[in-house]
């Protein structure tokens, strides 16, 4: 049996592959937003798509996010699938009321007669060095609106399969994309993408017994790092990706506490309100006898992003991590 | 280099490629509304056009107080009515073809209503049953919008989607005075001339946004004129004659439906009742202009125009009259009585494939009714008369 030699690929590549693959796969798919025709995206991960399938279907929008989310609703009531592009995750805030009075609403409004199957991409998080206004965490805005799905992907392959299955779902979307995993890489086939699990599974990404990090998105590499430098320290950590925010996964990431009996929830956003305290409170309702100490969080700080030359001081790295799952009532086991 | 060396290259002038983009005077509104009734544009009218938007007119008269009764007799949670509008929501709704849509707001249910909605099912948002009562697709009315404006966008993004499936469908959008100050609407309008989208937006300007007058609204020289900043006509129309909206309406739909883009229409028209039953509007305007208003009223307007005529006699209003009453009284009738709901609906659309969590609390729901159920079921069995202890 020969293996064929897979070149590795980006994030952004692989994103950009779903898009395409999805507008191969179904002619009511169209992709809009500021720069994603001729440009190709800010990000690149719209690069090509214009060219192939003409303007109609690839759309340089006016630059007014809520008149993109807006109009997305219309074409979406007439049959078509929109994929929407906001530029950045703060960039985004425009379209609230779009996004939360119709598009979260409008199938629960009209009884399941309109249902809006349209994805909105955001890109997300900190950590490219990006001004002010470029490196907001929104996921817990979008965690409290009813009627949304909220995904985001943290390795390659999970880009091009979840995105295909936000395109496809009836439901409407918010896909968090983070900034700063798009030019990460790894071996991935684009012409056999690998099957990966559903929308609404958690993933174990690397096992462990000691303690179970629970994170998702930009965090995940963060937290496998972790995990690695912790094996110094005597603990094996589990890393669970979350993947979808929205359903939340809670058989996959209480089987793991259960199992190790400690846990640490990991993300960019505040903790405070963020969505560690709603995941904090799942594990402990479903855990709380396997517990040997209470859930911590780890997250960015409950400031405005800071300016780029301090936000390594805000984002959780791998010793906040660590010092968290210190903490984490060893003493009491021996 | 400095900036002398690059003398050469100085041009004190922009770029000969610059060039105002569009001529705007073609794109002005007149500058007094458009009329038809009592004028001779009103002999060019279809008689039968004029007969029809008389009995949509009185019908819809008819239909604001019945619902305005009904939020008196609690039947209604709140009742915003187009009374002294009706000529603008008749006009809307009959200018239509059946494959376009027609985007209200929460003060035109009168225009759904005309379009051939039941009026129970264009009433269940205000009577608080059901925030949608009929399938937008079966009468190509978008829900009732309430956050204002916001429904502009999806009318343009429909009209825009038609056009690239290569249908036939023009969208008409609905609006007052008061959501023409919010973003959405400059961005509707905006989108909309880009995209060339075969879209007609009516502004309804009544006068006031609940308190606030026009004048703290906009200083723009009219509502209309906003539309030449879009690159898209302008046309102001008296907004209590019917026969000129519809013919305003008619113009910027054919305008549409030809690929020539959107168009804003404002119609000039006067809100007559409170905002809705909940406001008291002695607090922020005189008798004394409402009743300069009740002088033009659409009804009476249009009234005179047919009997001078000789189009309608005594009659005719007679018996357009009556049918306004049949209607009404269907109305009443239906909306006494108490709607059937089934609490475990709220649960039954929110999600396609729904979450976890959601099935979690809609077993809890389920739960808490079986409690109740078998709650009463003691309360009867230890009660048989069924009396309140």
């Amino acid at each position: 049996m020969t293996t064929v030699a897979v070149k590795p690929a980006t994030m952004a590549q692989a994103l950009g592959r779903a898009l395409r693959d999805a507008m191969t796969d179904d002619p009511t798919v169209h992709v809009m937003g500021e720069d994603v025709g001729t440009l190709g995206g800010v990000f690149r991960v719209t690069d090509g798509l214009a060219k192939e399938f003409g303007e109609d279907r690839v759309t340089d929008t006016p630059l007014a996010e809520a008149g993109i989310l807006g109009t997305a609703v219309g074409m979406a009531m007439y049959g078509l699938r929109p994929v929407v592009e906001m530029q950045f995750d703060a960039f985004a805030y425009p379209a609230f009321e779009q996004l939360i009075s119709h598009v979260a609403k409008m199938r629960n409004r009209t009884r399941g007669a309109m249902p809006l199957p349209l994805t909105v991409r955001v890109p997300y998080g900190g950590g490219i060095g990006g001004v002010e206004h470029h490196s907001d965490s929104s996921e817990a805005y979008y965690m409290a609106t009813p009627g949304l799905y909220v995904v985001t992907p943290a390795t390659v392959a999970d880009a091009y399969g979840l995105l295909r299955e936000a395109i496809a779902s009836d439901d409407p979307v918010v896909f968090l994309e983070p900034k700063r995993l798009y030019w990460s890489k790894d071996s991935w086939n684009p012409d056999e993408p690998q099957p990966v699990e559903p929308i609404g599974r958690a993933v174990v990404r690397r096992p462990g017994r000691s303690a179970t990090l629970i994170t998702y998105g930009p965090s995940v590499p963060v937290c496998l790092e972790a995990a690695d430098a912790a094996r110094a320290e005597g603990w094996d950590l589990e890393v669970v990706d979350l993947r979808s925010l929205v359903p939340f996964d809670d058989e996959t990431v209480a089987a793991s506490v259960r199992r190790t009996g400690r846990a640490v929830v990991v993300h960019e956003s505040g903790g405070y309100g963020g969505p560690g305290g709603e995941i904090a409170a799942r594990v402990t309702e479903r855990c709380f006898h396997h517990l040997e100490a209470p859930v911590l969080r780890v997250s960015g700080f409950d400031i405005p992003y800071p300016p780029p030359m301090l936000e390594r001081h805000h984002l959780p790295g791998v010793d906040r991590i660590l010092d968290a799952v210190a903490r984490l009532q060893w003493e009491a086991q021996s | 280099m400095t900036v002398m060396e690059q003398r050469g290259a100085y041009r004190p002038t922009p770029p000969p490629a610059w060039q105002p983009r569009t001529d705007p005077a073609p794109l002005l509104p007149d500058a007094l509304p458009h009329r038809v009734l009592g004028t001779r544009a009103a002999d060019r009218v279809d008689p039968d056009l004029l007969r029809r938007l008389y009995a949509e007119l009185v019908r819809g008269r008819r239909y604001n107080a019945q619902a305005t009764a009904l939020t008196k007799q609690g039947r209604l949670a709140v009742y915003p009515s187009s009374t002294g509008q009706e000529a603008c929501e008749v006009a809307a709704a009959l200018v239509l073809e059946e494959r376009d849509w027609l985007f209200p707001s929460y003060r035109d249910t009168l225009a759904a209503v005309a379009r051939g909605l039941d009026p129970v099912q264009a009433l269940t948002l205000l009577r608080g049953d059901r925030h949608t009562g009929y399938d937008p697709h079966e009468h190509r009315i978008a829900p009732l919008c309430t956050p204002l404006a916001t429904q502009l966008p999806h009318a343009v993004g429909l009209a825009h989607a038609a056009r690239l499936k290569g249908d036939d469908v023009v969208a008409l959008a609905l609006v007052g005075d008061g959501g023409t100050s919010e973003g959405d609407f400059h961005e509707a309008l905006n989108f909309a001339a880009v995209w060339q989208a075969p879209v007609v937006f009516l502004v309804q300007n009544n006068g006031f946004a609940i308190s606030v007058p026009l004048a703290k609204q906009t200083a723009a020289p009219s509502l209309a004129h906003k539309a030449v900043g879009y690159g898209m006509p302008g046309r102001l129309v008296d907004g209590n004659d019917a026969a000129a909206v519809h013919e305003v309406l008619g113009e910027a739909i054919a305008h549409a439906r030809a690929g020539l883009g959107p168009t804003l229409v404002e119609a000039v028209t006067y809100r007559m009742e409170a905002h809705t039953n909940a406001d008291d509007d002695k607090r922020y305007r005189e008798d004394a202009e409402v009743e300069a208003w009740r002088a033009h009223d659409p009804i009476a307007l249009m009234e005179h125009e047919l009997t001078e005529r000789g189009l309608l006699d005594e009659d005719g209003v007679r018996a357009v009259r009556e049918d306004a009453e049949v209607m009404a009284a269907d109305l009443r009738e239906r909306m006494n009585q108490d709607p059937v709901l089934d609490p475990m609906d709220l649960f039954a659309h929110v999600y396609a494939r729904p979450t976890t969590h959601l099935l979690e609390q809609e077993a809890q729901l389920r739960a808490e009714l079986d409690a109740e159920a078998r709650h009463h079921e003691d309360d009867d069995e230890h009660d048989p008369e069924g009396n309140t202890r």
